[in-house]
């Protein structure tokens, strides 16, 4: 083409230049800096603090519906006062039990871990991680965390209608969710839940679009795809997971919508509710599971990669030792997030899915147990005889290892299409996921904030109080889930409100109680942590020197506080990959630092 | 391509974009893989259903009319004036674009001005369509057209058509109020200060790909 095609690129491509420009007259107010910011930063800290928040509302209704599991006929007289009509003469309602199982699913999965962890790391880690001045779009960047704070703002007022919310389980199934008639929560709680999630998975895709972008286009100079620090890698196949399976969701929902508000019946088909038939005729509602599960699988590993890969970053920095099979991490990250899109039905096995067609997708399903042994083997490799420094990120890197082992190996007795007829909807299920996605999740979280709270804030997060809160934390989340497996192993089916009333599930009462107390204990150590948080962005101790942990990656060399823009002068070149520890006599080799002619090859 | 570049460049070693284009183009191809994701959840849904039905509505008996031609049995006709008008609109578009390239401000004028007005002869051809299927009777969740063999029809063969073609319809309208904006633009010169008219181009991508999703709407509702 033309020689002005040539130009129109290059003037396209030289953004940066463009950036550095408007770097210096930056007038910033209260408003512009921390309200409206558009620093990649700024947003990362508003995600995680929304994030935090949500954490709390979910982890709360997580105890007041282990109260009821473990204490079926106690009367708590304060829950009466807490939610009024819910609990009424101190014990939790059926329908608010069901409601407060839907929310805390909903918004741990999407608010916290998906929104939380993602939005927050992505943001805060790729331009510092990548050498660039922020993300390729700061608006759309600024868009995405508003999306979701609208999202958030309809989610919350959806507690407070007095239908209650969406009580129908996280995953909205039709009819229920299709039905006003069918519970108070399929009324107006499941409009606001579907605007809800609606505008999530629009905040979503602003996130993503420009996640995948900055990686690709804004890597500064020698930063080759193979150096890039495995945390960017889990991150950009995050983002491209979300970008390709959050659409699928957005069409089921917006088939749900019309099933509830405009006659159709995409979902619906020979129904029979409160003594009435309905006209509603020729829908499936397998298909929505089918649109539902074509994100929700995807999701777990977009919950799952972020915290994969920070805790390799957090092991392989804290061992003083190279990480173990960078290239096989990187492959292994490719095959989960093509596997993610294969095995969606491996959670429909019980709805009358073709038996033949079940026996691929439990093929693909157990397939996904090889890149993850590869990199659970990895992860054990890097901290190998290492100079292990146990700070509170990497305890809870390595609790990370430890429940990904835990949960997964529960996984393949689930992928199986057999096992899975008397496993499916127990609490076997409970405890695997809640394993291997949830607290793994949550400990690779953990891992990020203790590790980069000293690159966030300028100040250190209390170490006694982080040990406190990984034992504890770890500790519990065993005492938690363990005992599931048995139950679930016995039978005892999720999301039922009492089981003290079912001969064969009379003898779980103790252990539900010793659960719901583990659960309680647990719950309050997360606000110890929530304590160490803000009081240390305040009060915590300073940092002193650029690189505190004496890491590689390019974030260290930015100043302790980091303005908009990152690096005061020039954006540094990188020479090497990020992961050059003790070689050559070295302790550590910053990406920036020039090969030098004598040094050896990896 | 840009091919003024020595081809060792080391196109994946940072500094510089792996495929020579701005952030915002990968973006756009990024969010039209997401588009296409959701279209195809919409189409397969409706392919699940439609196969798993005994018998379905024939689209000869159901898209026969044509405006002014009150009565006679023309089928297919009119949705094929539409898909014309539609694919001549992406010609217009290619046209807009290739005068980006040379830089000529008007041309660009005046292509993204067809591209507009067949953009809502489209919409207006549309709008004619569903207003007609509306007097016959067919809305969300009614169906008055029987089945090809005779029995009596869900109403998922208007549920779909309704829901599907509204869907794109909103695509379209997207895409004209965004070439709107960017032939106002155009006009008042920002291109021409800029110094080069990407933007047409990322339009045109969304453009061309909304045409894309129509020619399957097109060939999964009026063809089969």
């Amino acid at each position: 083409m033309s020689i002005e095609t040539t130009h129109v690129h290059q003037s396209g491509v030289s953004h940066e230049a463009h950036h550095e420009v408007h770097h210096g007259h930056h007038h910033e107010t209260f408003l512009t800096k921390y309200v409206f910011s558009q620093d990649h930063k700024t947003i990362a800290k508003q995600f995680l603090i929304t994030g935090m928040f949500w954490a709390l509302v979910g982890g709360f209704f997580s105890v007041i519906f282990r109260l009821q599991l473990g204490f079926p006929d106690a009367k708590f007289p304060w829950l009466e006062d807490l939610l009024g009509e819910w609990a009424r003469g101190g014990q939790l309602q059926a329908e608010a039990y069901y409601a407060l199982v839907t929310m805390h699913g909903t918004v741990l999965v999407f608010f916290v871990l998906t929104a939380g962890l993602s939005g927050t790391f992505s943001n805060f880690l790729i331009p510092l991680q990548v050498g660039a001045r922020d993300m390729a779009s700061p608006f759309m960047n600024m868009l995405s965390y508003w999306f979701f704070f609208v999202a958030s703002i309809v989610m919350l007022s959806s507690l407070f209608v007095q239908t209650g919310p969406f009580s129908g389980g996280w995953t909205a199934y039709p009819p229920l969710s299709a039905l006003g008639q069918a519970s108070p929560g399929s009324k107006v709680g499941m409009d606001l839940w579907l605007v809800s999630m609606a505008l999530f998975v629009v905040s979503s895709l602003l996130g993503g679009l420009n996640y995948i972008a900055t990686v690709l286009n804004l890597r500064t100079k020698g930063m080759s795809m193979t150096r890039l620090p495995l945390t960017i890698w889990a991150f950009f196949f995050t983002a491209v997971l979300g970008v390709l399976s959050f659409p699928v969701l957005f069409s089921g929902f917006i088939l749900l919508i019309f099933d509830r508000h405009f006659g159709t019946s995409f979902y619906l088909s020979d129904i029979y509710i409160n003594g009435q038939a309905l006209p509603n005729e020729g829908g499936s509602a397998i298909l929505y599971q089918h649109l539902f599960w074509f994100l929700g699988h995807p999701e777990v590993y977009i919950i799952l990669l972020p915290a994969m890969g920070m805790v390799s970053e957090i092991l392989s920095v804290n061992s003083r030792k190279p990480i173990f099979g960078y290239m096989a991490m990187v492959g292994s990250l490719f095959a989960i997030a093509i596997l993610a899109f294969l095995v969606w039905a491996h959670h429909m096995f019980v709805t009358g899915l073709n038996p033949f067609l079940g026996a691929f997708f439990v093929l693909l399903t157990l397939l996904i147990a090889v890149p993850s042994a590869i990199k659970v083997f990895n992860w054990l490799t890097t901290i190998w005889k290492g100079n292990l420094r146990f700070t509170p990120a990497m305890l809870f890197a390595l609790g990370f290892v430890s429940l990904f082992i835990s949960g997964g190996l529960t996984g393949i007795f689930l992928g199986n299409s057999s096992l899975d007829i008397h496993l499916h909807d127990t609490y076997f299920v409970i405890a695997h996921f809640h394993i291997v996605m949830g607290v793994a999740s949550m400990f690779g979280m953990f891992a990020g904030i203790y590790h980069w709270f000293p690159k966030m804030y300028g100040r250190y997060l209390n170490n006694t109080l982080g040990y406190i809160h990984f034992w504890a934390t770890m500790i519990g989340a065993y005492l938690i889930f363990w005992p599931m497996h048995y139950e679930g192993l016995a039978g005892m089916p999720r999301r039922y409100y009492k089981y003290d009333i079912w001969e064969s599930f009379k003898q779980f009462g103790t252990l539900n109680q010793f659960i719901s107390v583990v659960a309680v204990i647990v719950f309050l150590v997360q606000i110890l942590f929530l304590l160490n948080f803000f009081y240390s962005i305040w009060k915590g101790r300073k940092v002193t020197t650029l690189n505190p942990w004496s890491a590689n990656t390019l974030e260290w060399t930015t100043p302790i506080n980091p303005g908009h823009g990152n690096w005061e002068g020039e954006i540094p070149e990188v020479h090497r990959w990020a992961y050059d520890y003790g070689k050559d006599g070295k302790e550590f080799i910053p990406q920036t630092t020039p090969v030098s002619a004598d040094e050896s090859k990896h | 391509m840009a091919q003024t570049v020595p081809a060792t460049t080391k196109w994946w070693n940072g500094g510089k974009s792996p495929f020579n284009v701005e952030y915002g183009k990968l973006m756009m191809w990024y969010f039209l893989m997401s588009d296409a994701f959701t279209f195809g959840a919409f189409l397969i849904s409706y392919g699940s259903i439609r196969f798993s039905s005994n018998s379905w509505p024939d689209p000869n008996h159901v898209f026969n009319a044509v405006p002014f031609f009150e009565g006679s049995h023309l089928p297919l006709v009119f949705v094929s004036f539409m898909t014309f008008v539609l694919i001549v609109s992406s010609v217009t578009m290619v046209l807009a674009v290739h005068e980006g390239h040379k830089g000529n401000k008007k041309g660009v004028i005046k292509y993204l001005f067809w591209t507009i007005v067949f953009g809502l002869i489209f919409l207006g051809s549309q709008a004619w369509e569903w207003t007609h299927l509306h007097h016959e009777g067919a809305w969300w969740g009614s169906n008055p057209f029987p089945n090809a063999d005779g029995t009596v029809a869900s109403t998922n063969f208007t549920n779909y058509f309704f829901t599907i073609t509204g869907f794109h319809g909103f695509h379209v309208l997207s895409g004209v109020v965004i070439n709107l904006i960017a032939l106002l633009m155009t006009s008042n010169g920002v291109f021409e200060r800029r110094g080069h008219y990407l933007m047409i181009e990322k339009v045109g991508l969304y453009w061309h790909f909304v045409d894309l999703v129509w020619v399957f709407v097109f060939l999964f509702f009026y063809l089969v």
